[in-house]
């Protein structure tokens, strides 16, 4: 029997704001243990929470960003949920009244584009740490808890099981992310938490309409771990049903060492988290107003944006889509692009020489040693044929660890491009009388024997020669 | 004639006047506690030094020439779940018998603002569970007009303090009742009010949606000025309201001339002590004449108060008291692992009426049963809101009593909680609908005990029920009648 898979998505974003969801303590990360603490977010006898509004904010404009309805009518919930690490021991989130409901994105595999249906979007608090004086939890005689993270505001983006494959998993959290960066109401640093996804992945008969039974991988905050789990989740399920068992619906967890996921804990349906409405909260209630104050705060985001670079500046799909899959990477062409580059040029050195050299660091664009200003600078001189494309690639690797401008590495290095007739027509002089066989076959009617020559001047030139004008004077040259 | 046996505002005038100090108040205040708090056992911490301290503090600034607010220099005492910085705070509960806060509640801090003199913190039922104070995990408190007696609960360290002069003025929580009752069984007099009116930010949370903080006093005047010192929005508290605050003192006024009164036939039910409901008759008359017209009224979802009510407060008591657990604060008995650790502690901590209430309300949320009972109850707490607004579309206020019987004998009712919760049947309905209610006295039994009446007032109309309150108080002297104790009096 073939089978494919169905697999649902509940990322938490971690929040930017400066203060926790419900309290003013610091959200900032890798501080010393519990230094952002207060009685509210220790839970202590006798507090009672308050909301911050830019959480307030920043969920309603995640859900506008993702297409999602806003409840006008929202509230807070307790999820009783008993663990060390949430003071309170419920967690304070969202149940039948999220802030945001029925939404999709679109994305785009190998061309072909898919609507992922976005269940809902609820605001939450994070709990505390643990940390054990042992390896784990079993092994150790102590543990401590660091309630710094407890209160920092999350969303919690769950998707409808609408993805069936690994890639589209990840195109899924790659949109999501880019999304949740363009609005700026995340950091979306996946290696500090900012964003990690829990992964529900069942299988099921091609064709068949039923949902298996699934298993969840809490906490996977990359995205290769994503795609190495869903497979290694869709390749052992699928041996599983194949050798005649079942399923056991459970939590697992993936160990990247290994590249497998194992189980964690299993009578998931044991849990009952007795839902109650907040009481210390009231309502919280949406106007048209603030709603459409809030879309006109928004940015263009990435699918329209994406659309117009096409438009605009007749850039490929191809590349478009990779221009704007994050926002730094669409600031960087718009201010290249703003300095007068050409928008073609710009994005071909973008997704050329800019992305293999941050990719060989392993840098953010944020981070590039070639801020956009200067590559559009570069970029420029191109166009004003004071260097050639192929000059232009060692001033580009200069520029990777020379701070000074285009304009100066290009003059101290002597990499102005030769334009002058007289000095192109004396190297060509000399490359003909060199190379007479060469002459000779273009001569005899070898139309393809000038790329010789046209290499030989260029090479005497030390690749300075503008190639137009040494194909131009060969040419007369030569047929004349 | 002791001045422990003033009220707050006679004393304001004569610490104005300089006919005592501050000082003398409080060692009398004091030495009171030392002679009968052996009987009535409404503290659980005396903080005397710091009393005396803050006493004398007052006294410099009076010397100095200094104006002093109504509350300076006057001693008075906290109930165990208001928490006080520096000062234990175990909500009577073994969980939390070395808690002490690093922060002050809201109400404290306006407290302290006024440079009151703090006694030290009264006893309660645990965690405000119950209506007796006899479920202190520490030891109950007896009622100072007969120590063989409850006080009511569960602020009866709140109520026992003033009536038996340990105290001049206190703080209680309401929840169900937990103030009027307590008040009535005490012969003082005891506000609930408004939900929201005042923060709760700081008050150990039983019931959430119900709680709320209000004076216990001497009389009805000060009952006007400890809510004028306690009322306000506070942005440490959401639910808190953000209507403005009136001088309540303003409503001290004897006039109740064409004042709607209404009668809910629901509230004088069956089995009332006839007393008590002989009490409440003839202040009713003595309204009448002075010239209130009475209306019969009907709260017809008043029987299915208690039922939404023991639901509603144990669901929410149930997740609020999730959080003592023995990890981050409070007591911890050990175990082999951290589950064994946690069920011992919670275990051995935790006395019966709190683990009764916690199982009830973690059923009551329960999946499968939420929709049945938290989610019906939920129901049942509307149409009780809005039988009382239909009530006050004909009346001012509404009069009622507020137990059934006067206080009962310490043990009587213990081993029957439902008895027991049956006694909140008058107290309940307006914490479910928010309204405020006063308790006063009306009266007494033939054994000597004292007999309160309740007036409940619309939604933020404090000043009403004062108002109505203050007239009655006026025409008659039982708020002036001490208790006997300690052959002192
Ligand atoms: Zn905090």
């Amino acid at each position: 029997m073939k089978y494919e898979a169905v697999i649902g998505l509940e990322i938490h974003c971690e929040l930017k704001t400066k203060t926790k969801i419900f309290c003013g303590c610091a959200t900032s990360f890798g501080a010393d243990q519990n230094t952002h603490v207060c009685p509210v977010c220790l839970g202590m006898p006798g507090v009672l929470p308050t909301v911050n509004q830019r959480v307030v904010e920043f969920g309603i404009k995640a859900g506008l960003a993702t297409n999602c309805e806003i409840n006008k009518y929202s509230k807070f919930d307790r999820k009783n949920y008993y663990y060390p690490d949430l003071p309170k021991n419920w967690q304070t989130s969202q149940y039948d009244l999220p802030i945001a409901e029925h939404g999709w994105v679109d994305i785009d595999v190998e061309g072909e584009k898919k609507r992922i249906r976005l269940t809902r979007i609820h605001m939450e608090e994070d709990a505390g740490k643990l940390v054990h004086s042992g390896t784990n939890i079993k092994d150790s005689a102590s543990s401590n808890v660091d309630y710094n993270r407890t209160g920092v505001p999350l969303l919690e983006i769950v998707s409808e099981p609408d993805m069936s494959s690994a890639e589209e998993a990840r195109a899924y959290m790659e949109k999501i992310k880019a999304i949740m960066e363009y609005i700026d109401v995340s950091n979306c640093r996946m290696e500090e938490g900012n964003l990690r996804a829990d992964i529900n992945v069942s299988l099921r008969p091609v064709g068949s309409k039923e949902l298996g039974t699934r298993t969840e991988m809490k906490n996977i905050n990359s995205f290769k771990n994503l795609e190495d789990a869903i497979n290694y989740e869709i390749e052992r399920q699928t041996e599983v049903l194949e050798d005649g068992g079942h399923i056991v619906q459970e939590t697992r967890t993936f160990d990247p060492a290994q590249g497998i996921t194992l189980s964690m804990r299993s009578k998931e349906n044991a849990h009952d988290y007795r839902y109650m409405p907040e009481p210390d909260l009231p309502p919280i209630i949406t106007s048209e107003e603030t709603i459409e104050k809030y879309r006109s705060e928004l940015p263009e985001l990435p699918d329209a944006r994406r659309a117009r670079l096409e438009s605009e500046f007749g850039l490929s799909d191809y590349d478009a889509g990779i221009i704007t899959s994050s926002r730094a990477m669409a600031e960087y062409f718009d201010a290249v692009v703003a300095t007068g580059a050409d928008a073609k040029l710009a994005a071909n050195w973008m997704m050329g020489d800019l992305l293999k050299n941050l990719n060989d660091e392993g840098l953010d664009i944020s981070k590039s040693p070639v801020e956009a200003q200067r590559l559009g600078e570069m970029i420029q001189l191109i166009m004003k044929d004071t260097i050639s494309g192929k000059i232009a690639k060692k001033v580009f690797k200069e520029m990777w660890t020379n701070t000074d401008s285009p304009e100066k590495i290009v003059k101290d290095k002597g990499l102005v491009q030769i334009t002058d007739t007289k000095a192109i027509e004396g190297i060509v002089d000399v490359v003909i009388a060199k190379n007479q066989k060469a002459v000779d076959d273009y001569k005899g009617g070898n139309k393809k024997a000038i790329g010789a020559l046209v290499g030989q001047v260029m090479k005497a030139s030390k690749g300075k020669a503008n190639p137009q004008m040494v194909n131009q004077l060969l040419a007369q040259k030569l047929d004349g | 004639m002791r001045l422990y046996e003033k009220p707050a505002h006679v004393l304001h005038d004569m610490l104005v006047n300089k006919e005592i100090t501050s000082v003398e108040l409080t060692e009398d205040v004091l030495s009171r506690i030392d002679e009968v708090e052996g009987e009535v056992k409404a503290y659980l911490t005396v903080t005397r030094d710091e009393a005396l301290e803050q006493a004398r503090a007052v006294d410099e600034k009076i010397a100095r020439g200094e104006e002093i607010s109504f509350l300076e220099g006057i001693p008075g005492a906290i109930k165990d779940n208001i928490c006080t910085k520096g000062v234990k705070t175990t909500c009577a509960s073994k969980i939390l018998e070395h808690f002490v806060p690093p922060y002050d509640a809201t109400v404290m801090k306006k407290l302290k603002a006024e440079n009151p003199v703090i006694l030290g913190k009264l006893n309660m039922d645990e965690f405000a569970m119950g209506g007796s104070t006899e479920n202190s995990a520490y030891h109950p408190t007896c009622n100072p007009w007969n120590t063989e007696c409850v006080p009511g609960g569960s602020s009866g360290g709140s109520a026992a303090s003033v009536a038996a002069g340990t105290a001049i003025w206190s703080l209680g929580s309401d929840t169900g009742g937990s103030i009027r009752q307590p008040a009535s069984f005490c012969g003082v007099v005891g506000l609930k009010p408004t939900y929201g009116r005042v923060s709760r930010y700081g008050l150990v949370a039983y019931g959430s949606s119900l709680d709320q903080i209000g004076p216990v006093t001497r009389d009805v005047t000060d009952c006007a000025h400890l809510l004028n010192i306690i009322a306000g929005h506070d942005e440490m508290d959401s639910t808190s309201s953000e209507a403005a605050v009136p001088d309540f003192t303003r409503a001290l006024v004897e006039d109740v001339k064409g004042l709607k009164i209404g009668l809910p036939k629901e509230y004088f039910v069956k089995g009332m002590d006839p007393e008590v409901e002989k009490a409440i008759r003839a202040a009713i008359e003595k309204y009448k004449e002075m010239g209130a017209e009475i209306v019969d009224i009907s709260l017809p979802h008043t029987d299915y108060a208690i039922s939404a009510y023991y639901l509603i407060a144990p669901a929410e008591a149930a997740t609020n008291l999730q959080r003592y657990d023995g990890v981050s604060y409070g007591e911890r008995v050990e175990g082999e692992d951290l589950v064994s650790m946690m069920t011992n502690t919670r275990t051995e901590k935790f006395g019966e009426e709190v683990k009764r209430r916690i199982v009830i309300g973690n059923y009551a949320l329960s999946a499968g049963y939420y929709d049945a009972y938290y989610l019906k109850a939920m129901k049942v707490r509307t149409l009780v809101a809005e039988d009382y607004a239909k009530a006050f579309e004909q009346v001012d206020v509404i009069l009622a009593p507020v137990a059934p019987t006067t206080a009962f004998k310490i043990g009587e009712m213990a081993g029957d909680p439902l008895q027991m919760y049956l006694q909140d049947a008058c107290t309940v309905p307006l914490n479910l609908a928010g309204l405020p209610g006063i308790s006063l006295p009306c009266g007494f039994s033939s054994k000597g005990m004292p007999i309160g009446m309740q007036i409940i007032g619309k939604a933020l109309d404090e000043e009403t029920i004062i108002r109505a309150a203050y007239t009655y108080e006026q025409s008659q002297d039982y708020h002036t009648k001490m208790a006997k104790l300690g052959g002192n009096n």
